[in-house]
């Protein structure tokens, strides 16, 4: 085992009320990578990163995030331990402005550096700047994505795992998103990223995960898997 | 406001407005203006009631009908506070406010959130069961009785040349906007405030940035309850302290919450207003006894113009 390994999990199993979603998942994030987490709809992607993030209670196994067990954490706990989940629907607040919106990120970390952090959002993203007294609920679908992104950037994650950004962006936006993620991720953060675009997370991911009825059916290099034909028909429909 | 202290040292005819009947009034702009500033400070209780009512709903989203009985729990304190310490209820106000902001923190996280098992529909039945309880434990405690107490200066007036104005409804309206502006500023300058209003709309959202539902919840519930605080303070001077006496008040802050559109601030605060004045005017108008009738007209009449209340988010 790599000695930089930032997050693993075992066996885990978790769901809502009797159904039970996650079947015995095991996945490794190391320090650096971007690891793609792939399915068709409705297979456990979301409930995995809830699970993760301390929303969803596992009912079995182990999930570590920096050498920390964190699947009886709170919330909370686990944002300040830097790792940002950034939410499929972006979860914004809407009656909040872009910039008590940012100003939230750094609610439970580095609030001490939100100046700072602030001005790195806004050089990402000068549209949020152009924006920042605005309420975000009057925001187009692509800022309040890039506002979910620069409010998950304001805590300094470790780890951010984004749940479909490019979910109802234009194919132009799409295109910045992933180079968005390349940057990040040059920049020492580690991703975890679950897409519906498979052909292009595939190219900018290190490694995936194929999750199907509640368990990794196949994870590899994310060159392995893109030339896999049985699984490009089978499970990503391609 | 709910019928006063009944007999010799009735409150209202102080006020030069009591003894107007419709029949007898010669109405001059006098008495007018005298009743409409009367309305004005009854006004700034009603709104301090209505103000945490319409937090607390803003944020759980749910009617708080331990809201009453708090209220009176409140006045009971101020009440003994006075009876036992000798504490003027001006000075008790700066001690009861933050013991009642502990005490509805502690209800919220330890009481009501728990018992709700998560489900926040539950919450409604739980303040509702908390009502009962307290106004049965004061019961129990101090019977029925009606119990006043007795300030030098609580008939007070200031000469204003046409009318005069009662001190303690002066130093209730000062209340009310310091109570207001320290909400409005802690609400939208801090970041426990930004993580009120973001709860209020974003629950998921507010939990993955850090925030810690529970506490958020728990310290609305605690500010509803510190504004309580504050209104049963200013009561206790010229209204008398029996275990349901906080619920007529508690009665008329329900209608300005739904006035001023639920869980608006600003509505509650001009619906508080608002509510007093037309109070005040009907009284004048209709004979005192049927003053609150003019706010449940207004009421009916404000609905059918503007469904969500003055506002209200989408009128
Ligand atoms: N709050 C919930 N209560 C009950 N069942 C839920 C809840 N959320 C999700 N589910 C169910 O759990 C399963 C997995 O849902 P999840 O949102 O994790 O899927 P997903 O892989 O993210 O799908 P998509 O690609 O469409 O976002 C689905 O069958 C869904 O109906
Ligand atoms: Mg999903």
């Amino acid at each position: 085992m790599r000695d930089d390994v930032l997050l693993s999990i075992c066996g885990l199993h978790a769901g809502y009320g009797e159904t039970e979603v996650l079947r015995g998942i095991d996945l490794v994030i190391h320090e650096g990578e971007i690891v793609a987490v792939l399915g068709s709809n409705g297979v456990g992607k979301s409930t995995l990163n809830r699970t993760i993030s301390g929303i969803v209670r596992a009912s079995a196994g182990t999930i570590r995030f920096a050498g920390i067990a964190i699947e009886r954490e709170r919330p909370r706990d686990i944002v300040a331990l830097g790792l940002i989940h950034v939410p499929e629907g972006r979860r914004i607040f809407p009656n909040l402005t872009v910039l008590e919106n940012l100003d939230l990120g750094s609610y439970r970390r580095a609030s001490s550096r939100r100046a700072l952090n602030r001005e790195r959002v806004f050089s990402i993203f000068p549209r949020l700047y152009e924006r920042r007294s605005q309420l975000a609920g009057t925001l187009s679908g692509g800022e309040q994505q890039m506002l979910a992104i620069g409010r998950g950037l304001m805590a300094e994650p470790r780890l951010i795992i984004l749940d479909e950004p490019s979910l109802g962006l234009s194919p132009l936006l799409v295109e910045e998103l992933f180079a968005l993620i390349r940057r990040l991720n040059a920049g020492g953060v580690s991703i975890m990223l679950v897409e519906q675009n498979v052909v292009q997370s595939l190219e900018v991911a290190h490694r995936a995960y194929i999750l199907a009825e509640g368990r990794f059916l196949m994870s590899g290099t994310a060159g392995d898997i893109a030339s896999d034909p049985e699984l490009k028909r089978t499970y990503l429909g391609l | 406001m709910p019928r006063g202290r009944a007999g010799a040292r009735a409150p209202r005819s102080r006020l030069g407005l009591s003894r107007c009947r419709s029949s007898e009034i010669v109405l001059s702009p006098a008495i007018l203006l005298s009743a409409l500033l009367n309305g004005l400070l009854t006004g700034a209780v009603y709104a301090l009631i209505a103000l945490g009512l319409t937090l607390i709903y803003g944020v759980l989203h749910i009617i708080n009908f331990a809201h009453g009985a708090l209220l009176t729990a409140a006045m009971f304190a101020a009440y003994f506070a006075f009876k036992t310490f000798h504490l003027d209820p001006y000075v008790a106000v700066f001690l009861l406010t933050p013991a009642f902001f502990v005490l509805g923190y502690a209800l919220q996280r330890f009481v009501i959130g728990p018992a709700s098992h998560g489900d926040d529909r539950n919450m409604l039945l739980v303040t509702l069961g908390l009502a009962v309880i307290i106004e049965n434990a004061l019961l129990f405690e101090f019977r029925a009785d009606t119990r006043t107490i007795e300030l030098p200066y609580a008939f007070a007036t200031i000469n204003l040349g046409f009318t005069f104005l009662a001190v303690p409804r002066i130093l209730g309206l000062v209340a009310a906007f310091v109570v207001a502006a320290v909400l409005w500023l802690m609400i939208n300058l801090s970041d426990i405030g930004r993580a009120i209003r973001a709860v209020a709309k974003e629950k998921l959202g507010a939990q993955l940035v850090g925030v810690d539902v529970a506490h958020v919840y728990a310290v609305t519930f605690g500010l509803g309850t510190a504004c309580i605080a504050v209104a049963a303070c200013l009561l206790v001077p010229t209204y008398y302290v029996n275990p349901t006496a906080g619920n007529a008040f508690v009665l008329v802050a329900f209608t300005i919450v739904v006035l001023g559109g639920m869980g608006s601030i600003p509505g509650a605060l001009i619906g508080g207003f608002v509510t007093g004045v037309v109070e005040s005017l009907s009284g004048l108008f209709l004979g005192e006894s049927l003053g609150q009738i003019g706010i449940f007209l207004t009421f009916i009449f404000v609905l059918l113009v503007r469904p969500r209340g003055l506002f209200g988010a989408g009128a």
